[in-house]
């Protein structure tokens, strides 16, 4: 077997990297002291069971958790490259890191608006307003979501008129439209069926060739499937990141080995 | 065991079982009864309304057999206690309009406004010392309101506009809407918040503002309920009697022109209703078609409310 082999002939450059960053939902200690690199153009999946803290190191990276109030980022921070600023910091807008950084849901969220308005949602908040220029970022958001030659031709309709697969493709596309830096992905599978699911996963592995992907998932095959990297978190905490062919074949922690072989997690 | 459903001959030992699973007597009639009076309350309000309908119906006609309907609706003066008696709802119903107008300028921007503060701006502190002020704002007497457009609002308005009358339908209009600003803000505040954070999330995660959300997915989402708000907004418009009885003035006036005093269909019915016109007359029997054609606007309003619920139902 060529497991040995590691695939890593040219060293990814870093997209973003969280230094021991905590993180409190009120008094609870959601995030201890995580540190993990995110690598330009590849696919870091974050596993873990229930609870472990991966949907709130996501959710930090775009600001989401701002929206609460009690939340708070406590030292450390994420610094996002190649301007090497951290995201977290005070001075940071959160509407200028959501611009850079887009977010897919868990459960598909179109806006009660038609397909057309949906995708260009994202252009329209920036100020966007050329006709010609939206109609053309928007069919390029959706062919980029592989979903353009299924609704061309009625992108007037409700975009919950779609199934729940299109719908996500959808929110992919919605995600894709203003051109992020780097895309996040909350479980985007775990509302979708089977068949959705491989179609969104064929989805992602193509996005990584031209955009930056972190994606949460309950999946393990799901993770080794279509990442990159892969970090498994326990109680707030990194346990293990590596390359996925590696933390699976080969994980350097004990603990991390028992939640891929299902003994516990 | 004739009753039982049973497939073979129940053996001793199920006799008990099957005993207790029969039908109590007792228990049934409680249930009956039960049954009855839920039935019977909410038979009340059908009723109820259904006598109203009657009655509007019953004694409106008495009216249209002296009136023709053409008149009702064309006659351009509303005089029917004076010798030469003229019956033109349209006088009455331009005060409506008018004052509702009014209202509604007021009510439906600010209680929307609010309606957005609240639900998307507010904090947790300032939403729960607001509302119940707001609450308040629904909760006074409306003859308050009235003596308010009279006493405060009017003499107010007279020192911008020295040749507005003392009473107008503009004062009137304007406390009346400060009146329905809560119905309209209230519910389209519990519309708003109703729309699932899952949707706010996503609007925020594309980089939108807190105005731009609250604008471009919070209200198309809530817009059925939203709606309704307005619906009850104008119902509660068309219908308010005692400010523009008291602020307004009572002389049917045909004119569209809030700087000018009128009469509504409201507190005509009102002035009647109080006077000593003798029953049966033909003066009396006015205020029974006035009312059915409130009650038709209303109605009208109340379908299109049923429809826009239906065709903005939430989609989310």
């Amino acid at each position: 077997m060529d497991a040995n082999v590691t695939p890593v002939p040219v060293t990814p450059t870093l997209k973003a990297d969280v230094r021991d960053l905590d993180f409190y939902y009120g008094s609870f200690h959601a995030l201890k002291k995580v540190t993990m690199p995110v690598y330009e153009r590849k696919a870091t999946a974050l596993i873990g069971p229930s609870g472990c803290g991966k949907s709130t190191l996501l959710r930090c990276f775009n600001r989401m958790h701002d929206l609460y109030p009690g939340n708070r980022y406590e030292g450390g921070g994420i610094v996002l490259h190649p301007d090497n600023t951290n995201l977290l910091a005070h001075g940071v807008d959160p509407i200028e890191v959501r611009m850079r950084i887009s977010m897919v849901f868990q459960k598909p969220n179109p806006f009660p608006k038609s397909i057309f308005e949906n995708v260009a949602y994202s252009l329209r908040v920036r100020g966007l307003r050329n006709k010609s220029e939206l109609d053309d970022r928007v069919e390029a958001a959706l062919k980029g979501a592989a979903l353009w030659k299924e609704v061309s031709g009625r992108l007037s309709e409700l975009g919950a008129n779609l199934s729940g697969g299109q719908q996500q493709r959808l929110c992919i596309a919605r995600a894709l439209a203003s051109d992020p830096e780097l895309i996040l992905f909350d479980e985007p599978t775990s509302a979708l069926d089977p068949i959705a699911t491989a179609s969104i996963e064929e989805l992602i592995t193509e996005l990584k060739e031209k955009v930056t992907i972190l994606i949460v998932t309950h999946n393990m095959q799901q993770a080794a499937r279509i990442s990159d990297y892969t970090a498994y978190m326990y109680l707030g905490e990194m346990i293990e990141f590596g390359i996925t062919d590696q933390l699976f074949i080969k994980p350097q922690k004990k603990q991390t080995e028992d939640y891929i072989t299902g003994r516990f997690g | 065991m004739s009753n039982t459903l049973s497939l073979s001959e129940p053996s001793v030992a199920d006799l008990s079982v099957s005993d207790r699973l029969r039908k109590k007597a007792s228990r049934h009639m409680k249930e009956r009864v039960i049954e009855s009076l839920l039935f019977l309350a909410a038979a009340m309000s059908v009723l109820t309304t259904i006598g109203i309908i009657y009655i509007l119906v019953k004694e409106s006609y008495v009216f249209f057999q002296m009136v023709p309907l053409s008149d009702f609706l064309f006659d351009t003066q509303w005089t029917p206690l004076f010798d030469d008696a003229h019956y033109g709802i349209m006088v009455l119903l331009s005060g409506t309009i008018t004052s509702s107008v009014v209202a509604l300028l007021v009510a439906l921007p600010l209680g929307t406004i609010i309606a957005i503060y609240l639900s998307e701006f507010a904090g947790f502190k300032t939403r729960e010392i607001a509302k119940p002020f707001l609450e308040l704002l629904g909760g006074v007497p409306t003859i308050v309101y009235g003596y308010f457009a009279l006493t405060f609002v009017a003499p107010l308005l007279q020192k911008i506009y020295p040749d507005l009358p003392g009473f107008s339908l503009l004062s009137a209009g304007l406390v009346m809407g400060i009146m329905i600003i809560p119905y309209v803000s209230s519910l389209s505040e519990d519309a708003m918040r109703a729309v699932p954070m899952s949707l706010r999330e996503g609007s925020y995660a594309m980089g939108a503002t807190r105005l731009q959300t609250a604008l471009r997915v919070v209200m198309p989402a809530a817009t059925s309920g939203i709606a309704s708000a307005y619906i009850l907004g104008i119902s509660r418009a068309v219908g308010e009697t005692m400010i523009l009885a008291v602020a307004a003035g009572m002389q049917p006036n045909l004119t569209f022109n809030p700087l000018e005093s009128g009469a509504t269909i409201t507190s005509y019915i009102v002035q009647v209703a109080l006077g000593d016109l003798p029953h049966g007359s033909i003066g009396y029997q006015t205020i029974f078609a006035a009312g059915l054609t409130l009650l038709l606007i209303t109605l009208a309003f109340n379908l299109l409310g049923f429809w826009l619920r239906k065709k903005y139902r939430e989609v989310y």
